[in-house]
């Protein structure tokens, strides 16, 4: 009755958005800055993507390298100023992490939408999205065997590039994080920023560095959602929360990419679960109960490591506050 | 040999702290200077003269009477929000669950409207629903008061979580009461009878928030600045080992402060549910628990100088939607052009905390 | 011995801080193969003489030369490049992370956590040291980290070594596991300086001491050709005659009895050890003692701020009635009727709220007077305006903060509030710590005045002149436990330093 098979990669592909988000939000964390604008990076991450995408498509002939590389680069140059601004705001000017966190969001859903709306007044179009096909089709290619290989295609191939690169980064970021001396550096940062500085660790390279980089992995996750997820149609909104999700994420994996990976794909599946579950046609309000669950683990989570008390579980010690060498 | 010249060519060093006027003064210049970015920005995406822009931009806050109530109306809700943000901000404790407060309160008020609306008379009801938003709202901030108080649960990370579950949860309510079966929404509760629906001051459909919101700001004000409770909250807000050492139990302030927190936005949610929008949806809301940490950071937490900043923020956000209709633009225009003046104003604190002391020869090491 | 090469040398070097001289002109030399125990009093200026050669600060003026070169050391990292490393008081690791990551923190190159850690054990066994390179820094005792931190210099290649009291925070045992340690890098040729005030592990570990006294310095000697009397005696210098006035005790009656007190830190440390003595209404009982042995602990668990492990703490009223304070708030004290006032050592981060202005800080100890749900302001303005006028505050107005103000005025501000409460115990610690003398000598005319109004006043001082003048009995305190209890008039001075070093002074010689 339950239908894995399909429910599988429904819900991978609903968990890489996250999994970019959380990746991201990680390295972020774990040098101290909580930067909750991440769900607005996350838009325009998306949106920037959107627009390159749209003026290549415009231009007429498409080749599939240009296709690829002309939106991951317009995504990643957006999210990369949103961190930097971010980061120009708390660590160079010391403002406070939420206040500037959450004007970011307020800021990258506005401009998300803003330029969505406004290339879907461009196109005419009788539905408010705009639809990129042409490059949707390069980025959500699966292998060619996927489709040759049964079930096991279906749930391990069946994906567009990226959602293999997602994986790829947070593998390779929990790799920097626990077994370089950047990453070793990184956290010590995060941890206690003096003793760092103690240390000759540039605290401010450190953490614009994580920032920045960790803002141009989640917007990838919103170039992921338009470009593979959503066919390459954006419409305004459609993005919804999952940046809120993604930072939910960070926490329900106590700060660990690799984790990351395996809970994303089942947050995903509980965003969609009730696709599956068979409530009747009577009780579709359960599905809205379903979707609360990621939120409430997330809650638990946070609550028990801070009742354990372990030290390795805790958030970043510093997490929130602006570093000034000179306090105290 | 020497590598004493490694010195950076400036220093920055903490304030002692700048007369008030002179912090409002940087703070006024960062409003201008976000003004004109703005205005830049607006012009070239419309091609027309700045002053016109701001023109546009009061006409669509103050336009007509109608948007002027509009705008009033608007203003108190959010005021009241931030208003009730305050004293767990003054407390340090960082409430951005305002957003799960407000819908907590808004569903104990929509439910109220739905199951009684017609088993019990009026006035019953409407004091039913105020105990009912009002506690529920206090309910959703006193969970992670006590997370805070017990276990020190990192109360941003808990808030956070806490609004996405008030808003599954309302969901989860509205396609149970969904009217009619199948349509995903509640739509106007009692229409025909009006029960539950807050009577109009002096017969003046906008008037109720606005009242309640100069009430609240008077209460406020003098909760924090007068009352013994607030004194409590500034004293913790300031140092947890001055209120232990004088026999204040941290503990109790917080689960005190954040009860008074999250009431007051279950206030703004019956206000919203009841009296002004007559339904609840799960952007009921409109992210005005987030804009409220802002209003409320902004005005340092002073509740008069809310009013100002409560009314800067709905006037750029009603005024960029007069000028998104007007040019064509999308409504989103306006969560922009907020963006852009909040890092103005998020920006220039640093310049009224510390201060930049460019290089100078003398020796600089001063007692630790 | 005489073909010893000198690593280090200092020649002149001033430092001084604003208007105090924390180092005057001092001349001193390192040499390999030794340990120096660098002697002094509070305040004497041994920290920051050893934090210009740590890089932490850059002299005024002097000279300092390593293996006989000139060098100028303007950061940390100069400091290593020279083979120089420090371990602080207060340690600078990371908690979450590992003895080895902790060590290798801040270094280049390509991470290799095995072979980092290969090269730990190596220098553990090499000096005896016993380190887990892969134990987390928070699973540690404090004498671990104190190993990891010495590690850490070590790994880096230091072969000048300071250490900043290290033995505050051990046990005996624990420091004469470090000290086997010591000598083991002694015999390796390193240079050693240890800062400290006992005496017995002078005479213990070092072969050579220099003393520093005010800023001063004052003289060096081969350990073995000396002994403690003397090495206390440069310590301390001459009595100095300050003319505090020390007015008889009216009437002293006992008021705060302490028993068996015993209290340990969170991270398992003994702070204080079976501490028994009574203080008695108008008197003043001082408490002597090397900074960080207990005083601010005995203090705090008087006024129901510190968890305490066993004994009791009784309040003794007129009328012979008694009330135990032990397990108490500072607010159940005072609603016991008990008028207990403190003045505690972080003036701003615990006595006063440093943003709050005057008033507002009038009213931490009385806001709660009354049932009105408001505060009553009027009160504490008078109190406020009172104090600024009765103790000379120097500020523009009522309204601004505390923090504004200058370190003598703070205090004046904590110490006319505590008072003003009409008090019958008085706590103080390091009252005139950071003040000048006009300002100190108006503190000690309050405290004074409160003793003539019979208030018990225990005053916790780190300046044994002052301790000796003000005081009418002097507890000595030593790690944590009670060296002595002496007369006011009578002690001497070199005997209160003698048992500050040790316990029992030199009766148990």
């Amino acid at each position: 009755m339950f239908d894995i098979v399909s429910f599988i990669p429904r819900a991978v592909s609903q968990g890489i958005p996250l999994l970019y988000g959380s990746t991201g939000e990680i390295l972020t964390e774990k040098t101290g800055n909580l930067n909750l604008g991440i769900p607005g990076v996350m838009y325009v991450g998306a949106i920037c993507g959107v627009i390159g995408s749209f003026f290549y498509e415009q231009s007429g002939n498409m080749n599939g390298f240009l296709a690829i590389a002309i939106p991951m680069l317009c995504s990643l140059a957006g999210s990369f100023l949103m961190g930097l601004l971010y980061c120009f705001l708390t660590v160079s000017l010391r403002a406070n992490q939420n206040v500037t966190g959450l004007a970011m969001t307020t800021f990258g859903i506005g401009f998300g939408n803003f330029f969505g709306g406004s290339l879907i007044k461009l196109t005419n179009s009788d539905v408010p999205s705009i639809a990129l096909s042409k490059t949707s089709a390069y980025f959500s290619k699966s292998l060619p065997i996927a489709d040759s290989t049964g079930v096991f295609g279906k749930i391990f191939l069946s994906y567009g590039f990226l959602a293999y690169l997602a994986i790829v980064i947070a593998l390779g970021a929990s790799y920097v994080l626990n077994h370089t001396r950047v990453g070793l550096h990184l956290r010590s940062v995060g941890e206690s920023p003096s003793t760092a500085d103690a240390a000759g660790i540039n605290v401010t390279l450190y953490k614009y560095g994580a920032t920045c980089i960790g803002c141009m992995i989640a917007g990838l996750g919103g170039l992921y959602y338009v470009m593979d997820y959503a066919s390459g149609v954006w419409s305004n909104d459609a993005f919804g929360d999952r940046g809120w999700l993604a930072i939910a994420l960070v926490i329900f994996t106590i700060w660990r990419p690799t984790t990351s990976i395996f809970a994303s794909i089942l947050f995903g599946g509980l965003y969609i679960l009730y696709l599956f579950i068979p409530s009747g046609i009577d009780h579709m309000e359960v599905k809205e109960l379903y979707k609360m669950i990621p939120y409430i683990v997330t809650l638990v989570v946070l609550v028990i490591t801070s009742m354990r008390n372990k030290r390795e579980n805790q958030p970043p010690a510093s997490l929130g506050l602006p570093y000034f060498r000179e306090e105290r | 040999m020497n590598n004493r010249n490694h010195e950076p060519l400036f220093h920055i060093s903490k304030r002692d702290a700048l007369p008030w006027q002179k912090a409002w003064a940087i703070r006024g210049a960062a409003i201008l200077a976000a003004l004109v970015v703005c205005g830049v920005i607006t012009m070239m995406t419309t091609g027309d003269n700045p002053i016109s822009i701001y023109k546009t931009i009061f006409l669509g806050a103050f336009g007509s009477a109608r948007k002027s109530w509009v705008t009033c109306q608007n203003i108190s809700i959010l005021l009241i929000i931030s208003l009730a943000l305050t004293p767990a901000f003054k407390m340090r404790f960082w409430n951005i669950g305002g957003e799960g407060q407000v819908l907590m309160g808004g569903l104990g008020a929509a439910a109220c409207m739905i199951c009684l609306g017609d088993k019990i008379p009026g006035p019953l009801l409407i004091a039913l629903m105020v105990v009912s938003s009002l506690a529920a709202g206090a309910i959703w901030g006193l969970i992670p008061a006590l997370f805070k108080a017990k276990w020190n649960t990192n109360e941003t990370l808990a808030t956070l979580m806490m609004n996405y579950i008030a808003i599954q949860l309302v969901a989860y309510y509205i396609i149970k009461w969904e009217v009619p079966k199948g349509s995903g929404k509640i739509g106007i509760i009692n229409q025909s009878t009006n029960a539950g629906w807050l009577p109009q001051l002096f017969g003046m459909k906008y008037l109720l928030p606005i009242v309640v919101a100069a009430v609240v700001t008077v209460l406020i004000y003098i909760y924090l600045n007068y009352s013994k409770q607030g004194y409590e909250i500034s004293v913790v807000g300031e140092s947890e080992n001055t209120a232990r050492y004088v026999g204040i139990k941290v503990e109790t302030v917080i689960i005190r402060t954040m009860l008074i927190s999250g009431a007051l936005c279950g206030l703004a949610g019956l206000l919203l549910v009841g009296g002004i929008n007559h339904t609840i949806t799960t952007t009921i809301t409109d992210g005005q628990g987030f804009t409220a940490v802002m209003v409320s950071w902004m005005a340092k937490f002073n509740p008069f100088a809310m009013i100002f900043t409560s009314f800067l923020i709905i006037l750029l956000s009603r005024g960029a939607g007069e000028i998104s209709t007007a040019f064509g633009l999308n409504q989103s225009f306006a969560d922009i052009i907020t963006g852009i003046i909040l890092f103005f104003i998020i920006g220039c604190e640093f310049f009224i905390t510390y201060k930049i002391s460019f290089r100078k020869k003398a020796g600089k090491e001063e007692n630790v | 011995m005489a073909e010893k090469i000198a690593a280090v040398t200092l020649k002149n070097v001033t430092k001084t801080f604003g208007k105090v001289v924390a180092n005057d002109k001092v001349s001193l030399s390192i040499y390999k193969g030794e340990v120096l125990a660098l002697l002094g009093e509070n305040g004497s200026g041994k920290t920051t003489l050893m934090n210009m050669l740590s890089g932490i600060y850059f002299p005024d003026e002097g000279q300092i030369f390593i293996n006989g070169e000139e060098v100028v050391i303007a950061s940390p990292k100069d400091a290593f490049s020279h083979g120089i490393g420090m371990v602080h008081q207060h340690f600078k690791l990371v908690d979450v992370l590992t003895a080895t990551e902790n060590i290798i923190l801040g270094m280049e190159g390509r991470l290799n956590i095995k072979e980092a850690s290969a090269k730990i054990r190596a220098i553990c066994d090499r000096y005896g040291f016993d380190v887990d390179p892969d134990q987390k820094i928070y699973d540690m005792s404090v004498s671990q980290k104190q190993t990891v931190e010495i590690v850490k210099v070590l790994y880096r290649g230091a072969d000048i070594l300071i250490l900043d009291e290290p033995t505050a925070v051990l046990t005996p045992q624990e420091t004469e596991k470090l000290f086997s340690v010591l000598r083991n890098m002694r015999a390796d040729g390193k240079a050693i300086v240890i800062i400290t005030h006992k005496m017995h592990e002078v005479e213990e570990i070092s072969d050579r001491v220099a003393v520093l006294r005010k800023g001063c310095y004052i003289g060096e000697m081969m350990t073995k050709d000396t002994n403690a009397a003397e090495m206390t005696n440069m310590m301390v210098g001459h009595s100095i005659s300050l003319n505090i006035e020390r007015p008889e005790p009216v009437d002293p009656k006992p008021r705060i009895e302490v028993k068996g007190l015993t209290v340990r830190s969170e991270d398992g440390v003994v702070k204080l050890k079976d501490i028994n003595f009574t203080a008695n209404s108008g008197e003043i009982l001082g408490i002597a003692g090397i900074s960080g042995c207990g005083q601010k602990e005995l203090l705090e668990a008087i006024a129901g701020l510190q968890k305490v492990e066993s004994g009791s703490i009784t309040y003794i009223e007129d009328d012979g009635s008694t009330d135990e304070l032990l397990g108490k708030d500072p607010r159940k004290i005072a609603e016991m009727g008990v008028a207990l006032s403190f003045v505690p050592e972080d003036r701003l981060g615990m006595g006063l709220v440093g943003n709050m202005d005057l008033t507002n800080n009038m009213m931490l100890r009385s806001f709660r007077k009354g049932h009105s749900f408001f505060t009553d302001r009027k009160g504490p303005r008078k109190l406020a305006e009172e104090v600024v006028k009765k103790l000379g505050v120097v500020t523009p107005d009522l309204s601004t903060p505390v923090r504004r103000l200058s370190g003598g005025n703070v205090q004046k501000v904590l110490v006319g509030r505590e008072i003003a409460s009409a008090p019958t115990v008085l706590l103080t610690a390091y009252a005139v710590r950071g003040l000048d003398i006009n300002s100190s000598y108006t503190i000690y005319d309050l405290i004074n005045e409160q003793k003539k109004a019979g208030v018990a006043v225990i005053f916790v001082g780190e300046d044994l002149d002052v301790l000796l003048e003000l005081s009418d009995r002097i507890l000595v305190l030593c790690s944590g436990e009670v060296s002595g209890i002496v007369e006011g008039k009578t002690a001497d001075k070199k005997d209160v330093g003698m048992m500050m070093t040790k316990i029992g002074g030199k009766k148990n010689e």
